[in-house]
C-alpha cells in the first residue's frame, strides 16, 4: 500500500483556486448591480441591449460560416491525403500549424496591407474576416478529422464504394462525412467557441461581432460586461464540455486558442 | 479532376490498363489545389509582403533602415523588451506549476475522476482567453475586485493608496497563466502515462531509490516534452493580442499591442516599420514552433 500523500491534494486545491476564483469573482461582481444586493439586473440589463443581439448574432453568422467552409476545406483535404497522397501531409501539417507561427494581429497587418489596397480590394466584405477565422479554426478542425480518418479503413471504403460506381461527390458526402460525423463535430465545436469569443480579427478588420461589443462596453459600463463574460465562458464550456462528450476526450490534443 | 476519369475508367479492365497509365502525368495533386491556393492567398502571400515591405522605404526603395528601427527606437525595443519578458515569465511559470498539476492528477495518487475533470476544464481553460478572461481577472484582482476587498479588509489597507496597480508587467503575467498552464497539463499528463512502470521497476532492481529514478530516468525522457511545452507556452504568449488589450489597453507596451495600434491609425508614421515589426515578431514565432517540432522529435522517441 502505498503512504498518503498530501503534495498532489495541495497542488491541486492551488490549481482549483487559481482555476475558480476569477470565476467566482466575476460571478459575484455580475450581481452587485443593485447596491447591497444579489440581483440578476446586470444580466436582464445586457440581454435587453438590442446591440448585443446585434453583434451576438453577427458572431453566430461568422461562426457558421467559418464552420462551413472550414469543413468543406479541410475534409476533401485530409481525405486525399489519407488517399491518395501521403506524401502530402507535412506539407498539410505545416500549413495547419501556421496561425502558431503568424498570430491573428500580424496576419491582419499583412492581410491589410496587402488585400486593403488595389491592385486587389477585399476589405468591404468580409472574406478576410471568414479567411482569419479558417486559419484559426485548421490545426483544431484538421486534426479532428485527421485522427478520424485514422480511425477508419479509407482505402478500403473508398475503393468498395468506387467499384459499386460511386462518383466523387457521392463517397465524400456518402461514405466519408458519415464515417467522420463525430471527428468533424469535434472540430467545428472548437471553431464555434473559438470564434464566438475571437476579439483581434474582428475588431482590426472592424466587423461587428461579440468579442469587440465586449470589449466596448467594458471600458464604457461596469456589471454587464462581467454578466456577459460569464455568459461568454459558458458557451466555450458547454461547446467544449459537448466535445469531450461526443470525442470522450480522444485525440484532443489542443495546440492554443486565439489569444 | 483527371485523375477521376482515370480511375473510373480503370473500372471494366484494370490490369492492363495500369502500366500505360503510370506513364500519363500524376493530376492527383489536384485534389490539395483548393487548401494550398487558400493557404497562399490568406498565408503566404500577407507573410511575403511583410517581409517584402520591411525592406522598403515609403517610396518603394529597398532599404534596410526599417530593420535596424527595430533595435534603436526606443519604444519599438522597449515593446520587443516586455514582449519576451511576459513570455518567458509565463511559459516557465506555467510549465513549472502545470508539471506539479499533471504529476498530481495522473501520478499523485488522486482519484480517478480528479483527472478526467482535470483535463476537461484544461481543455476549457486554455481555450478561454481574450476579452472575458480579462474581465474576469479585473473582477478579482481590479480596484473593486473580490481578492482586492478580501485583502483590503483582512490586512486594513487601501491598496489604491498604497499605489498597487495590477495593470502592469506581473499583472498581465497573472492573467496570461490562465491559459498557460492548463495547456502544459494538457500536453504533459499525456507524457506522464507514457512513463512504463517496468522502468522504475528496472530502476528499483538496479538499486536506485526515488531520486535516481528521476534524475537519470524519468526526468531525462520528460526533459524533451517539457522543453518543447515551454517554448509553445513561450509562443502563445508572446502573440496574444485580444487578452493584453482589453486588460489594459494599450497601457502595457507590447509587440502585439502596438501591431495593432499600427493597423488602427499609423501610430509609427512609418508603414515600412510596421511590416518589420510585423516580420520580427513572424521570426521568433518561427524560432518557437521549429525548436518545438525539434523537441516533440526527441520526445517521441521514447513516449509513444
Amino acid at each position: 500500500m502505498k503512504k498518503f500523500n498530501i503534495w498532489p491534494w495541495i497542488i491541486l486545491l492551488i490549481g482549483m483556486v487559481y482555476f475558480f476564483l476569477p470565476l467566482i469573482a466575476t460571478f459575484e461582481f455580475s450581481l452587485k448591480m443593485i447596491k447591497d444586493r444579489y440581483t440578476f439586473e446586470a444580466y436582464r440589463v445586457a440581454f435587453t441591449d438590442s446591440k448585443f443581439f446585434l453583434n451576438f448574432g453577427y458572431s453566430v453568422l461568422w461562426a457558421v460560416l467559418t464552420m462551413i467552409c472550414s469543413t468543406l476545406l479541410v475534409v476533401p483535404t485530409a481525405y486525399w491525403v489519407h488517399w491518395k497522397m501521403p506524401n502530402a501531409r507535412p506539407y498539410v501539417e505545416f500549413v495547419t500549424l501556421m496561425p502558431f507561427v503568424v498570430p491573428a494581429v500580424t496576419l491582419t497587418y499583412g492581410l491589410l496591407s496587402l488585400y486593403g489596397s488595389p491592385p486587389i480590394v477585399l476589405i468591404g466584405s468580409p472574406i478576410l474576416l471568414i479567411a482569419g477565422y479558417i486559419v484559426l479554426s485548421l490545426p483544431y478542425m484538421f486534426r479532428a478529422v485527421d485522427t478520424g480518418l485514422r480511425a477508419i479503413d479509407v482505402r478500403t471504403l473508398t475503393e468498395a464504394a468506387l467499384s459499386l460506381g460511386a462518383g466523387w461527390g457521392t463517397i465524400l458526402t456518402q461514405v466519408i462525412f458519415p464515417n467522420l460525423r463525430v471527428a468533424i463535430l469535434s472540430g467545428i465545436f472548437l471553431t464555434f467557441a473559438i470564434v464566438m469569443g475571437e476579439f483581434t480579427f474582428a475588431s482590426l478588420l472592424s466587423w461587428p461581432a461579440f468579442g469587440p461589443y465586449l470589449e466596448e462596453i467594458g471600458s464604457m459600463r461596469a456589471y454587464t460586461p462581467q454578466a456577459l463574460s460569464v455568459v461568454s465562458f459558458m458557451l466555450t464550456w458547454i461547446s467544449i464540455g459537448l466535445l469531450q462528450l461526443i470525442g470522450r476526450g480522444r485525440g484532443q490534443e489542443q495546440v492554443a486558442g486565439a489569444h | 479532376m483527371t485523375g477521376i476519369t482515370r480511375v473510373s475508367k480503370s473500372n471494366g479492365d484494370a490490369p492492363q490498363a495500369r502500366p500505360q497509365n503510370r506513364k500519363a502525368m500524376d493530376w492527383s495533386w489536384l485534389g490539395l489545389a483548393p487548401f494550398f491556393l487558400f493557404a497562399i492567398i490568406f498565408l503566404f502571400l500577407p507573410s511575403v509582403s511583410i517581409f517584402f515591405r520591411s525592406f522598403q522605404t515609403r517610396a518603394g526603395d529597398f532599404t534596410f533602415e526599417n530593420i535596424i528601427a527595430l533595435f534603436t527606437v526606443r519604444d519599438i525595443a522597449n515593446a520587443y523588451k516586455t514582449s519576451l519578458q511576459i513570455s518567458l515569465i509565463t511559459a516557465v511559470g506555467g510549465a513549472l506549476f502545470g508539471f506539479m498539476l499533471a504529476y498530481a492528477v495522473v501520478l499523485g495518487g488522486l482519484p480517478r475522476g480528479v483527472r478526467t475533470f482535470m483535463t476537461t476544464f484544461s481543455g476549457v481553460a486554455s481555450n478561454f482567453a481574450g476579452v472575458p478572461l480579462a474581465f474576469a481577472f479585473i473582477a478579482t484582482m481590479g480596484n473593486a475586485g473580490l481578492v482586492t476587498r478580501w485583502i483590503e479588509s483582512i490586512f486594513n489597507i487601501s491598496t489604491r493608496e498604497m499605489g498597487i496597480s495590477i495593470y502592469n508587467l506581473w499583472g498581465l503575467s497573472i492573467v496570461y497563466m490562465y491559459f498557460q498552464f492548463p495547456l502544459m497539463v494538457l500536453i504533459m499528463a499525456p507524457a506522464l502515462d507514457g512513463l512504463r512502470r517496468e522502468w522504475r521497476e528496472a530502476c528499483e532492481n538496479l538499486g536506485g531509490n526515488s531520486y535516481h529514478y528521476w534524475r537519470y530516468v524519468a526526468f531525462p525522457i520528460l526533459l524533451p516534452s517539457i522543453l518543447g511545452t515551454m517554448i509553445l507556452l513561450f509562443g502563445n504568449a508572446f502573440g496574444a493580442y485580444a487578452t493584453a488589450y482589453a486588460f489594459s489597453g494599450s497601457f502595457i507596451n507590447l509587440v502585439t499591442i502596438l501591431i495593432g495600434a499600427q493597423i488602427q491609425g499609423d501610430v509609427l508614421y512609418n508603414p515600412g516599420l510596421g511590416n518589420a515589426l510585423a516580420l520580427g515578431m513572424i521570426l521568433i514565432m518561427a524560432l518557437c514552433m521549429a525548436g518545438y517540432a525539434w523537441m516533440q522529435r526527441r520526445a517521441a522517441r521514447w513516449i509513444r
